[in-house]
């Protein structure tokens, strides 16, 4: 999904720009509440492995692949505005060593990559925690789900900015329809990682997840009910 | 499983993924990729700016096996990621209301 210089027009990339800095000076202000002492290194580790697993190319059908973008994963482990700034980390270290994602359009890369898988995720997230019954084992599940569609939903936003922007006239219906499905099927990988990674760490130390403090929280409550007189 | 451990786990996979794993990789293009040439605007792609630093496209420059070029690649950008992003966090993490406290004392007292 990494969009390279070129696809989009300077206009379109400058606003892309613009919206990647508001959404990192936001983050940096909100992430202040999620990272501490303990939580700080465990966010830097979460980056890390975004990284790593990003290298991970994984095939899709008809010579095509996908790799997990990670904003649900990050979202769900260390908070979604910590999410931000390490999928952002993440992707200007790409962008400025690997040459992987453009220069100009890094602010596109930040904003797809970084901000709506990250809102998407989260926000599928917290939707299902809130109506799943509330156990710590539905939290990867939950964050599977959320994966699953912040993939498409960032392809359906880059049509659009291509829509507005695009330095190339072609059939937009026709990029909708292939960017939606194709990214559909990269989001059942994407899916299956983040599910696999959550359920790991939620089955070994539930307390280190971000996404199950809620859930947590509920469960000591009922256990000193149970204890008291 | 202690905090350390799990850390140390997750550092290994980490580099594990990057510096073996990644070779493994499929090379095919990837969806935005593969539907731009389907599509038709594949050729408006430039190459970055970067696009001849020494680690482009993930490969090592000067080192001629792939196998070493893309694991190496891979295992100094984990170690670029892990430095500058728990360098980030830890500049921005809200300091131990304990610690705040003790300067607190610290500069009534001076």
């Amino acid at each position: 999904m990494h969009v390279p210089d070129g696809f989009l027009d300077a206009p379109t990339s400058a606003a892309t720009g613009v919206v990647a800095v508001a959404a990192v000076a936001l983050s940096l202000r909100g992430a202040r509440r999620e990272l501490d002492d303990r939580t700080a290194p465990r966010a830097g580790l979460v980056a890390t492995f975004v990284f790593a697993a990003q290298m991970i190319n994984f095939p899709v059908g008809a010579g095509t692949s996908g790799h997990l973008m990670g904003g649900a994963l990050a979202a769900v482990l260390v908070g979604p505005w910590t999410a931000v700034l390490c999928l952002s980390v993440v992707l200007v270290v790409q962008a400025l060593l690997m040459a992987d994602g453009g220069i100009t359009a890094l602010g596109t890369n930040i904003t797809l990559i970084g901000i709506v898988t990250v809102a998407v995720g989260w926000a599928v997230f917290v939707l299902l925690r809130r109506v799943l019954p509330k156990r710590v084992s539905m939290v990867a599940p939950a964050a599977a789900v959320g994966a699953l569609v912040s993939v498409p939903a960032a392809a359906l936003v880059f049509t659009l900015l291509f829509s507005v922007g695009g330095n190339v006239s072609v059939d937009l219906g026709a990029v909708m329809t292939a960017m939606l499905g194709w990214h559909t099927a990269i989001g059942i990988g994407e899916a299956l990682i983040t599910g696999l990674v959550v359920g790991s760490v939620v089955a070994t130390r539930p307390d280190l997840v971000h996404g199950a403090r809620p859930l947590l929280e509920e469960r000591e409550l009922e256990l000193r009910t149970g204890v008291g007189p | 499983m202690s905090t350390r451990r799990l850390f140390a786990v997750a550092l290994v996979v980490s580099l594990l993924l990057a510096g073996v794993a990644s070779y493994y990789a499929s090379a095919h293009p990837d969806g935005l990729e593969y539907v731009a040439e389907q599509t038709g605007f594949s050729d408006a792609a430039e190459d970055s700016a970067t696009a001849d630093s020494p680690l482009a496209d993930y490969q090592t420059s000067g080192v001629d096996d792939a196998r070493v070029s893309g694991g190496l690649a891979g295992v100094i950008g984990v170690v670029v990621m892990l430095v500058l992003s728990t360098g980030l966090f830890w500049l921005v993490r809200r300091r131990e209301p304990r610690d705040a406290d003790a300067d607190q004392r610290a500069q009534s007292e001076a």
